[in-house]
């Protein structure tokens, strides 16, 4: 009973303290770096595009609202002919960032993205594409997959050795 | 006494008021746990956020008024509609000041708890009709303890009766020239603040609705206006209960200086104000907990109160 | 029956198997990589290690490679065991450590067989941090990407291509660590079986490159099950699709027709249906659009004002659809649309089916005969999937004998050892060489007549009452000895006739053969041309020439053609009169082709991909297919089209037609039960054909429109286009995707079978609608020897796996592996016109005039006097099976052939 008096008088006390509320959006506060809003895809530190169309985002999005295509350059280069987010489901939840292996899809702290006509929350790849690395400087995908792109062979990947040559006997 | 009819400014003046006023509850209550909770609350529509009431009620019309297929319709629309009238016509006994009030008749006690105990008709009905399991579990809910609750509540009071030897509210209020009843009745007064919260389905007695346990409670598959109808009816409920416990334990209009009038709304106000602070600051308890405090120390402790007041009223007054 | 005790319980297991197979029969999770159900046991991969106790009291066990070791009664074994467990972990993770790690670019991930053992093992984590070792990787034509880094050298690739399928142009090269997978050199794979690389190698390696071309992870794809549409076997394949496109086609199990294994045509002809030459507008002749209501309207009027309407089937097209179209024009209107010599074999084999007594058996009891007499048919290319049956038929004496020296079957390198020691009979009698002649004991080339007699001679060698051809030569006689001698000493006697060489002759001394069998069950299987041939001819319509002569003498004045291409069916001088001379032409097709262009009302129809019916395939089995995705308009499918112009016509839905086709034809009568029908649901849904885990669906439409449309209804099947509901526990028949909790790649199938490599758990798909019963009296229309003329060469057409069928024609991938067109002549005829390979020959009718120049390739197999022709190109139009030519070696300035059409 006491406890439930003293209860009362605790909350009354907070009367006359200043309330917290950052009266957005007259006043913002600073984001971190890892807050999750608008979502942006990047490019590796050689200024292509990261993502490789694996669809890995796409799955494990909750609301489903990740789309896209892959395709090949003629280098055998995988990446994706459209990506499309629609932001009017997406929940901002960050899976796809921890989904992606190459770093390209990432939450940004950008997050006033509303609209008065609900199919401008549909983002192409056009929109979504920025020119920079974003959070992670360094990771280039490309780099480490043993696979043959435009600009480098097989054996050229780090910690590859050169192909086999399968006509020598010697071990 | 013939019971006096108050004349028709008077009627439609005072059920406007009491409309705004709870209207404005709903503002008033998101403020004031906005600043014990240390924010703002709804402060963008209009000066100081007053708008919202308009702006929510502007959304409520035009929401979808959905009456889900397996409800039984008719009774669906009834139930909010019992709340809103029992609740207002509850106000038809209040002394608000001498002179202003609608109805002044020697049962208005009665009268007040006999309406308090329909309201949970509509409670039962909404349970029922929403065809719906949490639905229907807020209805037993609410069915239940009320009335349990309404038990403490008509003994609690029994004893402001004795010491003023009236059911006319009126006649309680002029009783208590001398000293609010609080004093004397201060153990009624507790129990009937606590049946009265409970009546009034209030947090933290809200066990017919509790949203973590039942969704939403008897009003889960409520919608658009009809839900408002049942928004509004607690804001009633909530200053028809505050008037009363004025009227019963603090002098009613009774006060120095102002007019009585101003006495009667400010009392009010506080007491709704404190209704608010016990939502916000108070836990919801167990409903077998708030059962067995009913019955197993409310019930001893308001049977006390009676026997120990008739007793003084004996010893003084016999 | 064997008791054995599996991580301490209790099991009844079937003897003689390996423990490998056993475990997964009882729903075990033994991660395996060499073994393969088809192909056996290698034990290289060392991956399905377990611990096997020696008796009741050992605690210590030892470690067995379980796809090794036999079952044996009493014998305890752990699988969960901690030394076990550890020792299939760290074999993954040795395998791992020169794998490229690069899923997300793999075409392999999410079906990866390699991820699921991966994951089945718990090796999470790469410590090896030395080099990796890499690949160079092979073109290998336009089915099969290459991708060597992601090989574990399992040796299934050349275990199946070599040993199982019987090519070599496949390999192993190099030594220890640095086994390399692939071709002498770049080019394309010659196995018309190499698709199923995709799904044999457990990794990577060997991806679907018509799939990468348009990928999609497989949750992605919608599939529902259909069945091959491309030749007669009707083999079960899941096709799969994403944002409206048909991606590809894999193998779906059935136990008694395709097994594991698909045809190249099967796996890569399914690009007709995204071909630029799809019909997705309906046309009436000189309007600019048509909308549905006026297809409708027009196609209405067109039969209100029709004197007589000829109603043109289809052997392409399903039951429904045909008998759709029969009950709009009347069973005295209606022509099966087959050319008229296949008209007549179709029927023969019919009757021969019906009647004749003998069994016909599926593509799994060809697996079991011992003693197979092919009697002219290249059955690699005129019923593909057949062919890689009768090659494992040709091991069964080696199974045989394995079995006598207590070798089991399933150890797959010993069993080979045998083949040479013990031949299984295999007679071949063709046109000329053939896929096969590497299994057969025995070859024999002729014309269709020589095929014919060499037949005769052998029922009449098995049983004096069949009759004798006259004038046989020696070696005929000796050979049809030899092979009647073979055919009665076994058990299992298969004879392999068909439809390739236009001979009626050749399909009656095949029954001759079966029926002179004695007291063995001797079976009989007939390749067809189409997927619904014997569907047709069960349901029975009238010949196309009739349809011709009906039309010239005013009988009718119209004529509904239900996906056909007539051209292909009949010379072009008759179709064109034909066509000209009707008043209406109503043209229901899915692809443009020659028939299309001359429609004066062209209704868009939908393929397999997008509609659904019945086909019965060769054995006799009635099969039903599904839609994989929705149709957009205004396509339909054929049967809505028919039933769109059907007043007062008593069928609203698919499952309406289906059982009233099953009503009107006694021996049709149960093809419903063929798959269960719209109103089947498993716990009050529908059957899903999105996966689980199907992305993107609040955003593959967003563009378009962000509001999500509701998934497209389906009245009727029953499956939705959502991912709502379950595939647990449905029959097989519709099971939409073979998938089970930690097995994405197909090689979950043996969480759906009664045992590994067994029928699917409540029965494998289909119902067979014919059972050996009566007998039919001996033919005894036996030809005359075939006497070249000289001069005068008589055209034969043989079929190719690419290019003779008309739709997977349309897909590029197969169009790229079709072989340039020409003309196959005996050395001897190639000497008397004086050419050589590939120069040009006129081809002249007997009157002279030229029909086209031709480059010459010489065949010594061919007989004299034949001039062998690819079946179905369309260059080919002009020359029919059975016409008789004139050759004459062009100058070397004469057109070609492409300009000569032109
Ligand atoms: S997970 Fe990353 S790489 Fe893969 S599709 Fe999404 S954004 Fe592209
Ligand atoms: S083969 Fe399998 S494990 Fe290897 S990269 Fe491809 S998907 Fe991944
Ligand atoms: S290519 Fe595939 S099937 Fe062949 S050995 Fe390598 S992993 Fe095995
Ligand atoms: S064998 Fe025939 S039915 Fe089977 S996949 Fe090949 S074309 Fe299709
Ligand atoms: S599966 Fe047993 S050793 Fe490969």
């Amino acid at each position: 009973m006491l406890s439930q008096l003293r209860s009362l008088w605790e909350v009354l006390k907070h009367t006359f303290v200043k309330a917290d509320t950052i009266e957005y959006p007259e006043q913002r506060r600073e984001l971190f770096p890892r807050y999750r809003g608008r979502i942006i895809l990047t490019r590796d530190p050689d200024g292509e595009e990261r993502c490789v169309a694996c669809n890995l985002c796409a799955v494990v999005c909750p609301p489903d609202c990740i789309a896209l295509q892959k395709t090949e350059d003629e280098n055998g280069r995988w990446y994706p002919e459209f990506f499309r987010i629609n932001f009017s489901r997406c929940i901002l939840c960050g899976l796809c960032e921890e989904a992606c292996p190459t770093h390209a899809i990432q939450l940004t702290p950008d997050f006033d993205m509303g609209e008065y006509d609900r199919q401008n929350m549909v983002y192409e790849k056009q929109h979504l594409l920025i020119d920079g690395t974003g959070k992670y400087h360094d990771y280039n995908f490309y780099r480490i997959a043993g696979m043959a792109i435009g600009g480098k062979t097989k054996g050229q990947a780090e910690n590859e050795k050169p192909p086999v040559d399968v006509k020598t006997l010697l071990p | 006494m013939k019971p006096a009819l108050g004349d028709a400014t008077d009627i439609i003046g005072i059920l406007a008021s009491v409309i705004i006023v709870a209207a404005m509850l709903i503002w008033v209550e998101r403020r004031l746990l906005a600043l014990w909770q240390d924010r703002l609350g709804p402060n963008r529509v209009g000066p100081l956020g007053l708008m919202q009431v308009m702006a929510d009620m502007i959304k409520m019309f035009f929401k979808e008024d959905w009456i889900p297929p397996f409800a039984d319709r008719w009774v669906f629309v009834l139930a909010p509609c019992i709340v809103f009238i029992t609740m207002l016509t509850g106000f038809a006994v209040i002394p608000f000041a001498p002179g202003v009030g609608i109805i002044d008749f020697n049962f208005g006690l009665l009268y007040f708890l006999a309406l308090t105990s329909l309201s949970v008709y509509s409670i039962v009905l909404a349970g029922y009709a929403s065809n719906n399991k949490y639905a229907l579990l807020g209805g037993l809910r609410g069915a239940a303890q009320t009335v349990s609750y309404e038990v403490f509540m008509g003994i609690s009071i029994m004893g402001v009766v004795m010491l003023s030897g009236s059911f006319n509210l009126r006649e309680i209020v002029e009783a208590q020239r001398d000293g609010w009843f609080i004093g004397p009745q201060f153990l009624g007064f507790l129990i009937f603040l606590i049946a009265v919260v409970a009546e009034s389905r209030r947090a933290p007695l809200d066990l017919p609705e509790a949203e973590q346990e039942l969704v939403a409670g008897f009003h889960t598959e409520y919608s658009g206006m009809k839900f408002g109808m049942f928004f509004v009816g607690e804001y009633l409920g909530i200053t028809l209960s505050s008037a009363i416990i004025v009227t019963l334990f603090f002098g009613g209009w009774l006060g120095p200086w102002l007019p009585p009038l101003v006495w009667f709304c400010l009392k009010t106000a506080i007491g709704i104000i404190f209704f608010i602070l016990l939502r916000g600051a108070l836990p919801r308890p167990r409903y077998d907990q708030l059962m067995t405090f009913g019955w197993k120390f409310l019930l001893p402790a308001g049977l006390l109160n009676l026997l120990a007041t008739g007793a003084v009223v004996l010893a003084l007054h016999g | 029956m064997a008791r054995i005790e599996i991580d301490g319980e209790l099991h009844t297991v079937q003897d003689g198997n390996n423990l490998l197979s056993t475990c997964l029969s009882l729903g075990l999770d033994l991660p395996y990589f060499c073994w393969h159900p088809a192909l056996g046991s290698a034990g290289a991969c060392r991956q399905c290690a377990i611990l096997q106790y020696r008796d009741a009291d050992d605690q210590q066990g030892h470690l067995v490679m379980a796809c090794m070791t036999p079952v044996q009664d009493g014998m305890r074994i752990a699988l969960t065991a901690q030394q076990a467990r550890q020792f299939r972990r760290d074999n993954i993770e040795l395998l791992m450590t020169n794998h490229p790690h690069y899923c997300p670019v793999c075409e392999e991930g999410g079906e990866c067989h390699l991820q699921d053992m991966t994951l089945l093992t718990g090796h999470t984590m790469r410590r090896f941090r030395g080099q990796k070792r890499t690949h160079d990787n092979q073109y290998l034509g336009p089915f099969i990407n290459h991708e060597m880094n992601r090989c574990i050298a399992c040796y299934r690739c050349v275990r199946f291509y070599n040993d199982y399928a019987g090519s070599d142009d496949l390999q192993v090269f190099g030594i220890h660590n640095n086994v390399y997978f692939g071709r002498f050199e770049d080019g394309a794979l010659q196995s018309e079986f190499s698709g199923n690389l995709v799904e044999v190698c457990p990794t990577g390696v060997f991806t679907d490159k018509t799939f990468s071309a348009h990928y999609a992870r497989k949750w992605d794809l919608q599939t529902a099950p259909s069945v091959c549409v491309h030749c007669s076997l009707g083999c079960n394949v899941a096709p799969g699709e994403r944002y409206g496109e048909l991606r590809r086609i894999v193998n779906r199990y059935h136990g008694e027709v395709n097994g594991y294994l698909l045809c190249d045509r099967g796996r890569f002809g399914y690009d007709f249906v995204n071909s630029p030459k799809r019909i997705r507008k309906l046309h009436i002749a000189g309007q600019a659009s048509c909308s549905v209501t006026m297809a409708t309207d027009k196609f209405h009027t067109m039969l209100q004002a029709a004197d007589g309407v000829i109603g043109i089937a289809s052997p392409r097209a399903s039951l429904e659809a045909n008998f759709a179209l029969r009950a709009l024009v009347g069973e005295d209107n209606f022509f099966l649309g087959l050319d008229d010599s296949e008209h007549t074999l179709l029927n023969a084999i019919h009757e021969v089916m019906r009647d004749g007594g003998i069994h016909s058996p599926s593509l799994q009891e060809i697996e079991q005969a011992d003693a197979i007499l092919i009697l002219g048919e290249d059955v690699t290319h005129s019923a593909p999937r057949m062919a890689l049956s009768l090659r494992q038929a040709a091991r069964n004496a080696a199974f045989a004998l394995a079995s006598k020296l207590h070798i089991q079957p399933w150890q797959d390198a010993a069993v080979r050892e045998l083949r040479k020691q013990a031949p299984t009979p295999v007679f071949i009698a063709s046109i000329c060489s053939t896929r096969l002649d590497d299994i057969a004991t025995n070859t024999w080339h002729g014309g269709p007549e020589d095929l014919a007699r060499l037949g005769f001679a052998i029922a009449h060698n098995l049983n004096d009452a069949a009759p004798l051809p006259a004038a046989l030569n020696e070696d005929q006689q000796a050979l049809a000895a030899n092979i009647a001698r073979a055919l009665r000493q076994a058990q299992r006697p298969l004879i392999v006739s068909g439809t390739s060489c236009s001979s009626l002759a050749v399909i009656q001394a095949a029954y001759n053969i079966a029926r002179a069998l004695p007291e063995s069950a001797p079976q009989l299987a007939f390749t067809l041309p189409e997927c619904n041939s014997l569907g047709m001819a069960i349901m029975g319509g009238k010949p196309l020439q009739q349809a011709f002569a009906a039309m010239n003498q005013g009988l009718a004045d119209s004529v509904v053609i239900l996906e056909n291409d007539i051209y292909r069916r009949a010379s072009t001088q008759q179709v064109d009169a034909f066509l000209e001379t009707a008043r209406h032409v109503v043209v229901i097709d899915s692809l443009q082709n020659n028939t299309t262009e001359k429609a004066a009302l062209l209704l868009a129809t939908a393929t397999f991909a997008e509609s659904e019916g019945t086909l019965v395939n060769n054995e006799g089995r009635a099969q039903r297919y599904f839609p994989v995705y929705p149709v957009t308009d205004p396509v339909r499918a054929s049967w809505q089209w028919l039933l769109s112009v059907m007043t007062d016509s008593p069928w609203a839905h698919h499952d309406d037609l289906t059982s009233a086709c099953a009503g009107a034809f006694p021996e049709l009568a149960t093809i419903v039960a063929a798959a269960p029908g719209a109103d089947y649901t498993v716990e009050g849904c529908k059957i899903p054909r999105q996966p689980q885990r199907y992305s993107g669906r609040t955003a593959m439409h967003a563009n378009i429109a962000v509001s999500e449309p509701g998934q497209p209804s389906d009245q009727e099947t029953p499956f939705t286009f959502s991912m709502e509901g379950t595939t647990a526990k449905v029959p097989p028949a519709v099971l939409p995707v073979i998938w089970a909790p930690g097995w994405d790649s197909n090689q979950a199938i043996n969480k759906f079978q009664e045992e590994t490599g067994g029928s699917l758990r409540a029965g494998d798909p289909g119902i067979r609608l014919f059972e050996a019963s009566g007998t039919q009296s001996w033919f005894n229309d036996i030809p005359p020897a075939f006497q070249a003329q000289p001069g005068v060469w008589k055209v034969i057409m043989l079929p190719h796996i690419f290019g003779s069928e008309e739709l997977s024609l349309q897909s590029p991938a197969i169009a790229e592996r079709c072989p340039a067109v020409c003309a196959l002549l005996h050395p001897l005829d190639a000497e008397t016109l004086a050419i050589s390979d590939c120069d040009t020959v006129a081809i002249r009718d007997p009157s002279g005039t030229l029909i086209m120049n031709m480059p010459i390739r010489i065949e010594k197999t061919l007989p004299p006097g034949l001039l062998g022709l690819a079946t179905g190109r369309p260059e080919l139009q002009p020359l029919q099976s059975g016409m008789l030519v004139c050759l004459h070696k062009s100058d070397p300035l004469a057109t070609d052939v492409s300009e000569e059409r032109s």
